[in-house]
This record gives structure tokens, sequence and C-alpha cells, in this order.
């Protein structure tokens, strides 16, 4: 399929150390299209991370290897094409919302240095340069629009100034600088308590939809995908057991894995029974 | 009344804020006349937002944070006032929310689960053996004994950490968010275990998390904690089926749900959106 904003073809992924050597990941394909919500699902270790990582140019080589595959961005392929020319996509074609954000943020800068930097490099990516006075002008357009009321205030803060919530939304700010088309976001609720995670999560939505971006999420919760996406890729030890639309995955799953995972959800209807050790 | 295995009478605990000198300028009430009863093998939830005093509650029961005032009984002795220092009480044993910092990366596991024993001197040429038992307690291999935290997943990391607590034989578990740092299928895993131990041991349990599907299907009372008071409490399926305070109402409407039939059952109110200051 052409049309996808980001196509994934059979992309292996091998990590050695310590003179070892194991497949992370087996021939995934996934395809993002435009405007579209997609989540990929999994629990640790099933290299979710790793897909969104080799989307991002962000795998360490060593101790990682792409072995083989192709990454496609609109039809162009991110692994044959120069470093230089990847690197100008990184943050304006395409940007992330890393899982944790006390520690994607740097203690010692306040938020306002931090995303002023994000965003001269963006600006520089695009080509384009912008003065300081400019570049905090759009750095506060961008909080507010991820809700933040006092931008002015939250650039003077330090990182551990801010609430668990807070931060996500600055680093969903950061992401968003500079004006990508593809939004991967890796767990960005995780860290959160529900109330939190569901105000992040419903901000994500709007913003996505807003600015017609592409958001790819990744997430072990199904019912985090039940509400953010209308695609869903499910993956287990490095490769990918089922693809469906969301709606389709609850009604009738094809995979036992699939099945096992939908089952280990604690329900509101108090439908799980703990104690019966009949789990995946 | 002496039913109860732990009573929590009017329990407070301030903060002093303090200004740039030091001076005391106020104070901050984590926990605001609580009260609460947990009975004998009963599986108490403690729900809230991060910040609601769960924790401290939590602390204060296992006597590392002293209340500002009020009682705690267990089992009709007051612990509110004793001192010794953290989880002097046999009785008492906690399971922390990460794993991942609650091992001492330094030691073996089997060094871990020792140190409980040791401070309520178990004999010593029994350890071994007490040991091995606790890690087939909690389904781990006996060989384990001998592997460093970091050799282990965070599900594995957490069993150890149940063995741990439960090395003493208490009666009592305090469980702070156990499986907030798990996976799904991996939580599904480790509450299924301590579900199975509080039958055979017949454990009372306090658990604490603000994952409230969790709560629904492993606790039978449920209080509802909103910065520092108990707003609500009741059976489970009570709470569930009739939200009354906004704050649970929030908390319900913003769990993510896999079907229709739960979607009917939350309320409709829209998440609060704004930001909090901490």
């Amino acid at each position: 399929m052409s049309a996808a904003l980001l196509n994934v073809q059979d992309l292996s992924v091998e990590f050695t150390a310590y003179g070892r050597t194991e497949r992370v990941l087996k021939g995934v394909s996934l395809d993002v299209p435009a405007h579209s919500h997609v989540a990929l699902v999994g629990e640790s270790g099933s290299g979710k991370t790793v897909v969104m990582k080799a989307i991002m140019g962000l795998l360490r080589h060593p101790p990682a290897t792409i072995t083989g595959g192709r990454i496609l961005y609109a039809g162009r392929d991110l692994l044959t094409m120069p470093e230089t020319e990847r690197l100008a996509l990184r943050g304006t074609a395409m940007s992330m919302v890393f899982q944790d954000p006390m520690s994607s943020l740097n203690p010692v800068f306040t938020i306002g240095d931090q995303m002023a930097t994000v965003l001269k490099y963006a600006d520089r990516r695009l080509g384009r340069s912008r003065g300081r006075a400019a570049r905090m002008a759009r750095v506060h357009e961008v909080l507010y629009h991820v809700r933040m009321h006092d931008p002015e205030r939250v650039t003077r803060s330090y990182p551990i100034m801010l609430s668990g919530g807070m931060r996500q939304r600055v680093l969903i700010a950061m992401a968003l600088l500079g004006e990508p088309k593809l939004l991967i976001a890796d767990e960005p609720g995780t860290a959160l308590d529900v109330t939190t995670q569901a105000q992040i999560l419903k901000l994500l939505q709007d913003l996505v939809e807003a600015r017609g971006m592409a958001l790819m999420m990744i997430t072990h919760n199904l019912g985090i995908v039940r509400e953010t996406s209308s695609y869903v890729y499910v993956m287990n030890k490095g490769v990918i057991v089922e693809a469906s639309p969301t709606t389709k995955l609850f009604a009738a799953c094809n995979s036992d894995y699939t099945r096992a995972l939908i089952e280990a959800v604690p329900r509101l209807t108090g439908d799980i029974r703990f104690g019966t050790q009949a789990h995946p | 009344m002496s039913r109860s295995m732990l009573e929590i009478i009017d329990l407070c605990k301030d903060f002093p804020v303090r200004d740039v000198f030091g001076r005391r300028i106020g104070e901050v009430k984590a926990v605001n006349h609580v009260s609460f009863s947990i009975a004998r093998g009963e599986v108490y939830g403690l729900v809230g937002e991060s910040g609601s005093g769960k924790s401290t509650i939590a602390r204060m029961i296992m006597g590392l944070a002293d209340p500002t005032s009020g009682d705690i009984l267990l089992n009709g002795e007051n612990i509110a006032t004793r001192r010794g220092g953290s989880g002097s009480n046999r009785k008492v044993q906690m399971v922390f929310q990460d794993p991942g910092s609650s091992l001492n990366p330094r030691r073996t596991v089997g060094q871990s689960i020792a140190v409980p024993l040791d401070a309520h001197s178990h004999p010593r040429a029994d350890r071994g053996r007490r040991i091995a038992e606790l890690l087939e307690m909690v389904q781990l291999p006996r060989n384990f004994a001998q592997r460093y935290p970091h050799e282990l997943s965070g599900g594995q990391k957490q069993r150890v950490a149940i063995a741990r607590a439960l090395a003493v034989a208490p009666e009592l578990l305090v469980l702070d968010e156990p499986t907030s740092a798990l996976d799904v299928s991996v939580q599904a895993k480790v509450i299924d275990l301590v579900v199975d131990l509080g039958r055979r041991l017949q454990l009372t349990f306090l658990f604490i998390s603000h994952d409230l599907s969790l709560m629904r299907n492993f606790a039978q009372v449920v209080g509802v904690l909103y910065r520092g008071r108990i707003i609500e409490t009741g059976a489970t399926t009570e709470i569930f089926a009739n939200p009354v305070h906004d704050c649970t109402r929030r908390l319900l409407a913003s769990v993510p749900v896999i079907s229709a039939e739960e979607e009917a059952m939350r309320p409709t109110i829209p998440p609060v959106d704004g930001e909090v200051l901490t």
C-alpha cells in the first residue's frame, strides 16, 4: 500500500551483545496511513519500542543491526537515504513523545531553554531561522496548545517544578514544535495516574485531529488502544501476530495471544476472578 | 470492634511548609482525619489520585512515618506510637510500587529475603530452607536465590519482593501499587499469585492503587481518598454501581475500558482539563 505515510516492510533487527546474537524483530510489516490513528500493542520485551526506535533512527549500532526490510516515509526509504536527509526529517516530519517525562527532560535547564533549543534545530532543518524573541513566542503558543494556561511560568520552570502530567504536556509540546506529519507516542500515559492519563490521551487525540497528523500509539494497555486507535497491530516476540481494525479486534480476534491479552485486562464489570492461575 | 485486624482512627499527618530561611510558614495536611478498619481476611482497597495521601497512610502503618495525631490499632494494640524503626512489626509487611528500586541491586535475591529473617532473629541454620520455601511460594525456581535483581524481569522482581514481605509470616500485607510498573498480562499473574497466597496463608490485605478496574476484581471494600480525606467508602460493588462523589466519578470515568458494557458503567463527566500545580 503506497498511500501510507509510513510503511514498514519486513523489518528485521538483531542485537549482539557478549558474543551472542538475538533476533529481536523478525520481519515486521505495518502501515500508518496519513491522518490515521494506529496502535502497536505488546508486552514488554515484544519489540514494540525497537520498531519505534528503528523508525526514528534511534537504534544504536552496535549492539543493534537492521538486517533486512525497508522503512518508507512518504514513499522514500529511510534506511537508504543519506544520514543528513534523514536527520532533516526527524522532529519536522516525524516526532515522538517518550514514555517517561522525567528522564527525557534535562533537569538542569528550564523548560523554556530546552524547548527553544528543540525549535532552533527544527527551524534549521526546515531551512529557516528566527530570533530569540520569536522563538519564545512560538514556544508559548505551542504550550498554550497543549493547554498550559500560563506558558510564561512554565517556560521559566525546571522539570522538577512540574507535575507528571505537566511534564508529559511539555514533551508533547516539544514534539509539536516542528509541525510533524507523524507523531509516535511510546506509552504516553504509563507513568501517570488514571485521571491524568485520560487527560493526556484526550489531548493527544484532539491535537492530532486538529492538525491532521497521523498518530502511532505504542502501548500494552488494550483499553487505551480501544479509546485512541482505529487500527491495531499486536506484537509478540518480534512478530506481528495480528493486524485488525480495533472494533473487530475486540469482537473477534484471530490469535490466541491476542485473546489472552484481552482476557488479562481487569474489567470494570468485575468479570475477572483472580486466583485461578489461568493467564497467558 | 475487636473483629478488625487493623483499625485506623482519626489519623492525621501534616507536613510542614517552610520558606527559604527554613521558617515554618504553614503545613500540608497530607492525611486529614482518616478512619477505616479492615476485617481479618479482607482485601481493603484504598483508591485515589496521586498526591491524595495513599502512600503516606501506608508509610504510617508500616512505621516509616510518624502520625501527627490519631491511632493505628493492630489486633487492638496501638502501633501508632511504637518506636523501633521501619518494618519492626513482624505482623505487618509491605510490597512497594517499584520492584526495580525496592530491591538492593548489590544483594542476591537470597540475601534480600534474608534481611527480614535476620531482623526478626530467624534461626540462621534454617535460613536456606526458609528462603527456598519462600521462593517456591511465589513460584520462582530455587536457584533464583543466587541471582541479582538485574537478571530478573519486572514480574519476577515483584515476586521476590512478595517473598521478602512474606518471610516473617505477616498477618497484614500492605500492597502499594504492586503492579503499576508491570504489563497487564504480568499484572494478572502477580495478582493471581497474591490472591492464592492470601487464601493459603490467611492474609489480610491493604491494597493501594489508582486502578479502579483492578480494584473491582480484587478488593471487597474500597475507600476513596481525595486530598487526604476518605470521601467515599463501602463495598466495592456498591461504589462501582453508585459513585456519589465527583472525585470517584472522575476516577471511574478515566479508566480505559475494552467493552461496551464497561463503557456503560462509566459516569459521563468529562475528565477535568487543565494544569495542576505541584
